[in-house]
């Protein structure tokens, strides 16, 4: 409803949230210069460590997706890969107690869209609500107006996740009794309904209600680290359903990624 | 500065403060706790300049109120509209009640609002409130002899009547 109306009011009220968060990130930043040598030495090894074993995992993973590319030529199916990702921070206010969106502070000024979704380092953190020139509004997998189509990895079962208002939990509601589903199953992106990217972790299965109940529900843990994130990726998927008729395969040919994010 | 001039900074610029404390990330426990502090300052600049700050001025505040916490545009419009009516009509009376009653008031406009805010957010899934959806409303009641002294000070201290 009026969104003209609506992105000039949050203008206005843009520099309050500022104002709100600036001495709170102050304070972290703070935090992080006043780290001790002998911290930062060993967070730079681990994170060494860390990056060599990515890397190494990276090769395997380039060379599968050229593979991938390849099979699917031979199929004639449209798939298009690549995405392309932007940083953002949390500005940290909160707008409501009972609703999970959290505002970050990058906006249209650098190509946000609505509908984009988010990921931290974990898995997917939510999509873009609202957005503003110089900010924009996330809803976290969790909020309970937010649901999300999944499929189990292990064996390509897809449902839908459900928020439930609670930042580690997430409700499978369209599981039932027979379902090849059990706690420990990692649940990722499915890429029906062209939102989200297809087969980036969401969640892992945490409970599966018992055999003889009928209207089976199971329950799901979000991997990204929704109670505690400071930076959120935005992420341009170039991923389209895949169309029925081969026609249309040309018709989202061209599509290119929002334009290059100018330099901080 | 004129004196009307001082008179609308001082009131914006407490309505700012009362903005900024609303969307302060407090943590989660409190933060169920946080009351409407722009009400709680409408409130008070009803009471005491009922002339100056009336229903559009309280319709205006809504509307940046809804801007600034996400909410459908006109939520908190609609319920700072009808309180602020309230207090006009009552600002006599409010103001020769001692602390205590006022606070009593103040705690039913208070939950006044978050009904209204409560129908309009849930007027098509039918949610039901918690118990705790009304702890803002208290701890507003209870908070608000501290604000009625501190506007009170600020007011006199600027010679604003």
């Amino acid at each position: 409803m009026f969104p003209a109306l609506r992105g000039a009011l949050t203008t206005a009220v843009y520099p309050l949230q500022q104002l709100v968060s600036s001495p709170i990130r102050f304070g972290h930043d703070l935090a992080d210069n006043l780290a001790s040598r002998t911290e930062l030495i060993g967070e730079n090894e681990r994170l060494k460590e860390e990056q060599l074993m990515l890397k190494t995992k990276l090769l395997k993973f380039s060379a599968m997706e050229q593979e991938n590319i390849r099979l699917r030529g031979l199929l004639e199916t449209s798939f298009k890969v690549g995405e392309h990702a932007l940083i953002a921070e949390l500005m940290s206010v909160t707008l409501g107690n009972y609703e999970h969106i959290i505002t970050v502070n990058k906006g249209s000024r650098f190509g946000i869209e609505i509908e984009q979704p988010v990921m931290d380092a974990n898995g997917i953190v939510g999509q873009v609500l609202r957005v503003t020139p110089f900010s924009a509004d996330v809803i976290l997998i969790s909020d309970p107006s937010h649901a999300i189509p999944v499929q189990v990895n292990r064996n390509g079962v897809r449902t839908v996740a459900i928020g439930s208002g609670q930042l580690d939990k997430l409700i499978l509601p369209q599981v039932t009794s027979n379902t090849d589903i059990k706690p420990g199953d990692l649940l990722v992106s499915s890429g029906l309904g062209g939102i989200f990217p297809h087969g980036y972790p969401v969640a892992t299965v945490t409970s599966v209600s018992p055999q003889d109940d009928p209207s089976g529900k199971a329950t799901a843990k979000p991997l990204a680290q929704l109670d505690r994130i400071r930076e959120v990726l935005m992420v341009w998927s170039n991923s389209t359903p895949i169309p029925r008729m081969p026609g249309q395969i040309n018709a989202n040919a061209d599509f290119v990624g929002p334009p290059a994010p100018p330099h901080e | 500065m004129s004196k009307s001039s001082t008179t609308i900074t001082v009131i914006m610029g407490s309505l700012a403060i009362a903005m900024a404390l609303r969307i302060v990330p407090w943590p989660r426990e409190w933060l169920i706790a946080n009351p409407d502090w722009v009400l709680l300052f409408l409130i008070y600049w009803n009471m005491a300049l009922p002339d100056r700050f009336g229903v559009a001025s309280a319709w205006s505040t809504g509307i940046l109120t809804d801007a600034l916490t996400g909410r459908m545009l006109g939520q908190h419009a609609l319920a700072y509209t009808l309180v602020a009516y309230m207090c006009l009509r009552l600002h006599r009376q409010l103001r020769l009640s001692p602390l205590f009653q006022q606070s009593l008031m103040v705690l039913l406009f208070h939950l006044l609002c978050q009904v209204l805010v409560f129908w309009t957010q849930n007027i098509k899934s039918g949610n039901a409130a918690a118990a705790q959806y009304w702890l803002p409303s208290l701890i507003g009641a209870l908070l608000w002899p501290g604000i009625f002294l501190t506007l009170r000070w600020l007011r006199r201290t600027f010679n604003i009547a």
